[in-house]
């Protein structure tokens, strides 16, 4: 196998390459999965340029080369979202209110317990809602707090990140601190 | 709208609204269950009112409070649990300010500090969940390429040598020796007749042990035609040998002609 396969010798053949595994990739690539591609020959900041003049390449095209979290991935740019959608009529429902605070929560304030999602929102949690962003693999349990029954510290993951199209979470929408702000000290 | 839960006053029925209550009519028609809980509640009879949340005015907005908690409890008792708890925080705050302040103390905590701050971290929250709702989605506005690449296994069959492909014969021939009779039998024993036989069992079988294609009770010569069949199915490429160790059973098998 290694005598038939030449080693890319041009800029244009890495690209090709590495286009080539992007695009037929269900997951986003690394720099280490991509510094697989060509047996850890290239360097990563090598891989970096390449990547960004691929990403140029792709510039005037449907699909374009995005970074997030756990790496990179070609994506529909999002004006066609509404045409490919009508080929899936059963798109994706909008999470409900409670499901979404709580995982802005989790987001904004991890890693956190039930009792704090409680204590912020003011109401039970319902443990479905922690399943459903459990299942669709956007929070896990990153520890237990040393406190009375050890409850299981909730944090956001990586695949949260990606399907929010974020690289981290800083990118995340800034919160709304101004009420906060307002607060006299000896309130 | 009015007519399933009619307010009562001392008996009467109560056909208008009164001026001071700051509950406007079409706030009736909210769906309670709309809201997430006690604290989504609170911020909105005072977002819908206008009041400062950093200076509310306990009286008007607990008054509020108990007339939605009360409708809440004719249809969701379920609910009511949370809502109580606020129900007793908001009426214990709202006492604690009715309450003379002792001279000497110069600085008390305003009692509806901890009230605020919580309000302010839910509606901060509240606010960061509908941002977050708001940014595009993988399978929702995102849709992440995905060209389709069919894998094809590169790994293949061992290969067996002819000294294995010997070591295997030999084996079969000292099982055979076990079956051996003294009778001299003029057999004929057409190499191409044996590899039809074994064609044809390769056709049923697809994939045969070595060992098993010899009928060691037949005697040597029938073994021998059958050997020198396998050798020329080989050599025709009709056959294929495989094996996955050394030493482990050879296989047989048919090549595929499409």
């Amino acid at each position: 196998m290694g005598d038939s396969m030449t080693e890319p010798q041009t800029i244009q053949s890495f690209k090709n390459v590495l286009e080539a595994a992007l695009l037929t990739s269900p997951e986003p690539l690394s720099l280490e999965d991509m510094g697989r591609l060509f047996e850890g020959s290239v360097a990563r900041t090598t891989l970096r340029m390449l990547l960004d003049e691929l990403k140029a390449d792709w510039s005037e095209r449907t699909l374009e080369l995005v970074q997030v979290a756990s790496g990179w991935r070609f994506q529909a740019r999002e004006q066609y979202a509404p045409y490919l959608s009508r080929l899936a009529p059963d798109k994706q429902q909008r999470y409900s209110r409670a499901t979404m605070e709580t995982l802005a929560i989790i987001a904004y304030r991890q890693p956190v317990t039930r009792g704090d999602i409680e204590d912020v929102r003011g109401v039970a949690v319902n443990p479905s809602v922690i399943r459903t962003l459990h299942e669709r693999g956007w929070i896990d349990v990153v520890g237990h707090r040393e406190t009375p029954g050890r409850p299981a510290l909730y944090a956001t993951t990586k695949t949260f990140l990606d399907d929010l199209n974020l690289r981290s979470l800083d990118e995340l929408p800034p919160l709304d601190e101004l009420a906060q702000q307002e607060i006299p000290l000896a309130l | 709208m009015l007519n399933a839960a009619q307010p009562r006053i001392h008996g009467e029925p109560l056909t208008e609204l009164p001026h001071d209550l700051y509950i406007p009519p079409d706030a009736l028609e909210v769906y309670l269950e709309a809201f997430e809980g006690p604290l989504d509640l609170l911020l909105y009879l005072i977002r819908r009112h206008n009041l400062d949340v950093l200076d509310i005015p306990m009286a008007q907005l607990t008054r509020q409070y108990m007339d939605y908690v009360e409708k809440m409890r004719a249809g969701q008792l379920e609910l009511a649990a949370d809502y109580l708890l606020m129900s007793a925080l908001l009426i214990e705050i709202k006492s604690r300010m009715l309450l003379p302040k002792p001279a000497h103390i110069e600085q008390e905590d305003d009692p509806r500090a901890e009230l605020v701050r919580r309000l302010l971290e839910y509606e901060s929250m509240k606010l960061a969940a509908q941002k977050l709702d708001a940014l595009p989605q993988v399978g929702r506005e995102l849709l992440v390429a995905q060209a389709y690449y069919q894998h094809i296994p590169q790994q293949q069959m061992p290969g067996v040598s002819l000294d294995e492909l010997l070591v295997a014969w030999r084996a079969v021939l000292e099982r055979a020796s076990r079956y051996q009779h003294h009778k001299v039998s003029r057999a004929e024993l057409s190499v191409r007749e044996h590899m039809t036989l074994i064609l044809r069992r390769l056709k049923n079988d697809r994939l045969v042990e070595f060992s098993a294609l010899f009928d060691v009770s037949e005697g040597i010569p029938k073994l021998v035609a059958y050997f020198l069949a396998l050798l020329e199915l080989a050599r025709e490429g009709l056959v294929r040998f495989t094996q996955q160790a050394a030493f482990s059973p050879i296989y047989v098998q048919a090549v595929e002609v499409f």
